[in-house]
């Protein structure tokens, strides 16, 4: 699970997948804009097959946090 | 052919709305943007909700017709912002500046027509999903805060991306912007610039006056690094801004230089270290005239231009 979200963060906002750890931040650590948060949504979303609701999405900062909020969605492993 | 479905949602006369420029967008210009057959907006930008309440009941003593107001999400007043337009009932909300999803359902509930301001094909999707009315497709020849896609290309990826109605944004100041826009796919148009070179508009004269001596390159780009890129005249501030900018300044100190700088522009008039900001459009705009001549003399071009047939 850890693995395939790394690679679609590192896929989406450009950068190497050793760069992207699950304490990584979008925004301070990889220079993330809204833009870019925009577009990582939208491929969880297609990844996962999961509705990611808009008022949502100030709390998907880290790796972490993103992880965890899939978790709580029910999706655990994929 | 002027009336597009927007007008019949927004229950406006023409497809025209006044963009959500901060300092600029008052209840003077609004109202006479609004009593024209547009729509008019009032910006909050980063005001208190106590000014942004009271420009709506100014704005209500000037026009019986509909406005909206403008709510820039990052600023530290957006939630009390998006209350009190729920409380007033202001017949339309556009957003800038980010993801307006946390305040949809209030809106919704008081009967508030939603257009997010979206930059990218993703944001305009996904605010469809949230319940937005309309989306504005705001392209970066505008002023302001941009984005990275030109009007050109965003508007029709845009409007194949989702179905509600589609308004363009940047670049857009008469007929012909008007009619490319409808080729496009929009369905409305969002003007600025043109209007901050009107009559009504209560900027200081010194701003108006650069705009209409702006020649087509004045405009440029700052704060890029910073990842909020603002377009406005040149001028000296803008000449410090780069130089420093491409030194590779500290974001403060960047930032020192443009804090209060709109205000400067706007009502000082201080045309050297104020920021005047203007889309690249300004170049084409040579006289002041009434927010009414200005809508007019749009949808007349505009009319003739799409009723050619080549």
């Amino acid at each position: 699970m850890l693995e395939k979200l790394i690679e679609i963060v590192a896929e989406q906002l450009h950068v190497e997948e050793a760069d992207v750890k699950p304490e990584t931040d979008f925004k301070t650590d990889l220079r993330a804009d809204s833009l870019d948060l925009f577009e990582l949504v939208m491929a969880l979303e297609e990844e996962y097959d999961v509705e990611i609701p808009t008022e949502d999405l100030e709390k998907l900062t880290t790796v972490q946090a993103v992880l965890e909020y899939l978790k709580q969605k029910g999706i655990e492993e994929a | 052919m002027r009336e597009t479905a927007i007008c019949e949602l927004l229950g406006i006369r023409y497809p025209v709305i006044q963009g959500g420029m901060a300092w600029v967008a008052e209840h003077n210009l609004a109202a006479a943007v609004s009593n024209a057959g547009g729509l008019g907006i009032i910006a909050a930008a980063n005001a208190p909700y106590e000014y942004v309440r009271d420009e709506i009941r100014k704005t209500r003593e000037l026009t019986d017709r509909p406005f909206g107001v403008n709510i820039m999400l990052l600023s530290p007043h957006a939630e009390d912002i998006a209350r009190v337009v729920a409380e007033e009932k202001v017949p339309v909300v556009t957003t800038g500046a980010g993801n307006p999803g946390v305040y949809m359902k209030q809106w919704k509930e008081a009967g508030i027509k939603v257009i997010p301001v979206v930059a990218s094909v993703a944001l305009a999707k996904l605010m469809q999903r949230a319940g937005a009315d309309a989306v504005v497709a705001e392209g970066c020849e505008s002023g302001g805060h941009i984005g990275e896609s030109t009007t050109m290309t965003l508007v029709p990826q845009v409007v194949d991306a989702v179905s509600i109605p589609v308004i363009a944004a940047g670049g857009i100041a008469d007929g012909r912007g008007f009619a490319a826009a409808r080729m496009l796919g929009a369905q409305a148009v969002q003007v600025g610039t043109r209007f901050v070179a009107s009559k009504e508009c209560v900027v200081h004269p010194n701003y108006k006056q650069q705009i209409l001596r702006a020649k087509d390159i004045d405009s440029v780009v700052t704060g890029r690094s910073g990842g909020h890129p603002v377009r406005a005249l040149r001028n000296k501030m803008s000449r410090e801004y780069l130089r420093k900018e491409q030194a590779g300044c500290a974001f403060e100190e960047l930032e020192s230089l443009t804090i209060g700088a709109l205000r400067k522009a706007v009502v000082d008039g201080d045309v050297d270290y104020g920021t005047l900001m203007a889309g690249q459009i300004a170049g084409m705009i040579q006289e002041e005239k009434s927010c009414g001549e200005i809508i007019e003399e749009m949808m007349s071009q505009a009319e003739d231009l799409l009723n050619r047939t080549w």
